[in-house]
């Protein structure tokens, strides 16, 4: 009985109604969009790589930090991973995975330790590297082009591999998701982070470890966003320098349309990844329903604005509620 | 000088000798000693800026002192994180709450060292009924699962102590914990801290209230600029002695309050109500008058001022100034008829943390002093520096970032700013709380010489001597509802009290009124 009433009083289970209803309507006007082969893979495969830095981003946002630089980190990681398979054909592919996901993680640790040692925003700070992490991939890839051609077939296997029905890059989403939640719920660490960004001066008072959880906040956004580039291209068998581009404002949104406060402190990764799921099923839905391509981006725009106006009126609502109570207490 | 020990005294539980801390060219501590030990609960006094607050914060681990010695049970200590003192268990309650304003009462108690099961896993079910046990032994009602933004200062305090007490510190350091504290609140607090000074505990209790230091302590230490002064018990000392030693001078008058002549009504409330906040409230204040708010913490006094100033919106009633309705919800016009509200909170709603004196100073006349849209940094200073020798708000410069204030300097430049508007009417929410005795009677001098200019103020207080002794009209509020309004020569401690505990409606009081 309170479970069911917390689901239902739930941030994240609005969003996931908006998700509902964006489905039945396209699959009303289109029934293949659910019920054909292509549009359930679609379905699940599609927001993969969103989902999983828009969780490393929620994780960073809970901080009150920011991380522009995981489109840039996709790029670079991405175009590494390739690299590797043409230039060192011997080394086994699961290890190629692995150094790129530790690459993505560097690279998060150069964000944090700018953010965290420096004291400079990380707005500022991510900013900053989107372009220079970018700079450094067109620099490296030049007009070059790896193509599928060049990788190994086990590793192109698993960007259209299934499990049953269901794509393997969508199950390995799926697992960082749940780990990612619940750690954040259910661990010291976890509630840390959410005590940092609530209130950072506090976090010092309490002798939490700020530092070092802010850096192992950009190190998780790297590292996933690493994975999200191995897995972009394996599921695309092509790379130039442009991968993952602008997919930062992307996770951003989908963090803040799934209930994430831009100022840290509240929100959940299962709230992020449903923004994900809804942001990228929406933009495959907007055609399908007839609407022109151009509102799209405009659409999208309209949901953040809601989903922070929603958050607003929320708040107030609870502030309201508690004054009155603390009134009758007193 | 203290008596020759028999035997091995046992070490003190902490003992500072002699601890130097400077910031700069400030000498925040110039020789802080203090020894406290297990089982006793020693009261630290002095005027604010005298350094307690400095010696509280290398205690926590926050500073780290440049010499002197910090022993723990006899051995030589030092902490180079808060980390580290609450390891060695040393808990502090500091002045300003520091909660995590998204995070449940619960949560914010056991943040870092949260119960644990298998795998790391916190474990929710034990965490909650710890608080629940934690709240019981402090005999409050908290809800441990609602978040702690919003609640009062009051409750965060308590919170504050629940999360000390969990810790199962040694010494425990209160830093004003009852500054904001109702009556019963503080005699509940009280009894905590003897229970746990009874289990053998070291505590340590910084207050301005004398009442309170000698209901309470077994010692008290006094510190005055930076040093220590002397360390007495308290059966063998009186309240003239220690204020003496505070302030190195006899402080005679405390409320010096003037007689004035009552001159014409200037702020007219009639029937302000606010659903479950404050109903129905009417009240006048005249030229020249200080009326006294009184109540217990949360009886809706703050909130009567905020919607009176226009901050926040009140669902019915009038606001009158010198017969001229004043527009609800409209903090800018209330500030055109002559209203003035120096609130609660300095630090979050009184002054902009990170400027400077001169430009906090300035603040309310912004509009007065700008040609063309554009302030000078010489027309900034020229209006600031009339209202800092006024008040003489200590300052060498006033281009000082106005946060490294003591709190006492940093009330008086608050007030600074709103008498740069001229105002008619000066709301004064609790203007000497957390201030110490000599800047506390400079603050209710100038209350008075104001009132004696023809300013009508209505002064917020939850110190009943300075009501008593400061107000010419006492108005007690009680849940929301003015209950009596009592003239300066009928006010007495026992008649504010009593209204502010009985008086008035009877929704759900359980009888005991008549009794």
């Amino acid at each position: 009985m309170r479970h069911a009433r917390a689901l239902a009083t739930a941030r994240e289970t609005g969003i996931f109604l908006a998700f509902v209803l964006v489905l039945v309507v396209t699959t009303t006007k289109n029934p293949a969009f659910l019920f054909s082969n292509d549009g359930f893979r679609d379905l699940l495969l599609t927001p993969a790589t969103l989902i999983l830095i828009a969780v490393g981003e929620a994780i960073v946002i809970i901080t009150r930090n920011v991380d522009l630089s995981v489109g840039s980190t996709i790029g670079l990681t991405a175009y590494l991973t390739g690299y590797l398979f043409k230039t060192a054909p011997d080394i086994p592919w699961p290890v190629v995975i692995l150094i790129s996901i530790l690459f993505g993680g560097l690279l998060g640790l150069v964000n944090g330790a700018l953010v965290a040692f420096a004291k400079v925003p990380s707005l500022v700070i991510t900013l900053g590297t989107l372009y220079a992490f970018r700079g450094i991939n067109v620099l490296w890839t030049g007009s070059n082009r790896i193509n599928a051609s060049d990788m190994p077939r086990g590793f192109l296997a698993l960007g259209t591999a299934k499990l049953w029905v269901i794509p393997v890059i969508a199950i390995i989403a799926a697992v960082v998701l749940i780990a990612a939640a619940w750690y954040l719920r259910n661990t010291r660490g976890g509630r840390e982070l959410y005590a940092i960004g609530s209130d950072p001066d506090a976090a010092n008072l309490y002798g939490l470890r700020v530092t070092r959880r802010i850096l192992l906040a950009f190190i998780t956004s790297g590292a996933l966003a690493g994975l999200a580039g191995v897995l972009y291209t394996a599921r695309y068998g092509t790379v130039d320098s442009q991968a993952g581009y602008g997919l930062e404002l992307q996770a951003v949104g989908a963090a803040v349309i799934g209930g994430v406060a831009i100022f840290g402190g509240s929100g959940s990764v299962w709230g992020a990844a449903i923004g994900a799921v809804l942001l990228v099923t929406i933009n495959r839905a907007l055609p399908v329903l007839g609407i022109q391509d151009f509102w799209q981006q405009a659409v999208v725009g309209l949901l953040i604005i809601a989903a922070i106006i929603l958050d607003r009126v929320l708040a107030l609502r609870t502030a309201k509620r508690l004054t009155v109570l603390t009134g009758e207490q007193a | 000088m203290s008596p020759a020990p028999a035997a091995a005294t046992p070490a003190h539980a902490l003992e500072l000798r002699k601890v130097v801390k400077t910031f700069g060219a400030v000498v925040a501590l110039r020789s802080g000693t203090l020894a406290l030990d297990n089982g006793s609960i020693h009261a630290l006094v002095g005027e604010n800026g005298a350094g307690k607050s400095t010696l509280v914060k290398i205690i926590a681990g926050l500073y780290q002192p440049d010499s002197g010695e910090f022993l723990l049970n006899g051995e030589p200590a030092s902490f180079s994180s808060t980390a580290q003192a609450k390891a060695a268990g040393i808990a502090v309650i500091y002045q300003e709450p520091t909660l995590f304003p998204d995070l449940t009462v619960t949560e914010n108690i056991f943040m870092g060292r949260q119960p644990l099961r298998s795998l790391g896993r916190i474990d929710r079910k034990a965490m909650h009924s710890e608080a629940i046990a934690l709240f019981d032994r402090l005999g409050v009602k908290i809800n441990p699962d609602r978040p702690a933004r919003g609640l009062s200062i009051a409750d965060q305090q308590i919170i504050e102590i629940a999360k000390a007490i969990s810790l199962d510190a040694r010494v425990l350091i209160m830093d004003e914990p009852t500054a904001a504290l109702s009556g019963v609140e503080v005699d509940r607090l009280f009894a905590v801290a003897r229970s746990l000074r009874d289990e053998g505990r070291a505590l340590l209790f910084i207050s301005h209230r004398f009442d309170e230091v000698f209901a309470l302590c077994d010692v008290v230490t006094v510190m005055r600029d930076g040093s220590y002064i002397s360390t007495e018990k308290i059966a063998d000392t009186d309240v003239d002695t220690i204020v003496r030693q505070m302030v190195g001078r006899d402080v005679s008058e405390l409320f010096p309050k003037q007689e004035t002549t009552v001159g014409e009504v200037l702020l007219d409330v009639q029937g302000l109500s606010t659903a479950g906040v404050f109903q129905d409230i009417s009240f006048q204040v005249r030229a020249g008058e200080i009326v006294g708010l009184a109540g217990l913490v949360g009886a809706g006094r703050s909130e009567v001022a905020r919607a009176v100033f226009g901050v926040d919106r009140y669902d019915s009633g009038t606001v009158i100034v010198q017969g001229r309705r004043v527009p609800g919800h409209d903090p800018a016009a209330a500030m055109r008829a002559g209203l003035g509200l120096v609130p609660e909170d300095r630090r979050k709603q009184g002054l902009v943390i990170g400027t400077s004196v001169a430009r906090n100073l300035t603040l309310a006349i912004r509009n007065q002093l700008s040609r063309a849209g554009i302030i000078t940094d010489r027309a900034e200073n020229a209006a600031s520096r009339i209202w800092a020798s006024r008040l003489e708000v200590k300052s060498a410069a006033l281009d000082t970032e106005v946060g490294t204030f003591s709190g006492g300097n940093q009330q008086k430049v608050v007030l600074a700013k709103w008498l740069a508007t001229e105002p008619k009417v000066l709301i004064v929410d609790e203007p000497t709380r957390g201030i110490d005795v000599g800047t506390k009677a400079e603050v209710h001098r100038l209350l008075s010489q104001l009132a004696g200019e023809g300013i009508g103020i209505l002064m917020i207080s939850s110190e009943l001597p300075e009501v008593l002794g400061m107000a010419d009209r006492v108005l007690v509020m009680r849940e929301g509802r003015i209950t009596a309004a009592i003239e300066r020569k009928d006010a007495t401690a026992e008649t504010v009290m009593y209204a502010a505990t009985h008086g008035g409606h009877d929704g759900s009081a359980k009888g005991g009124a008549a009794a």
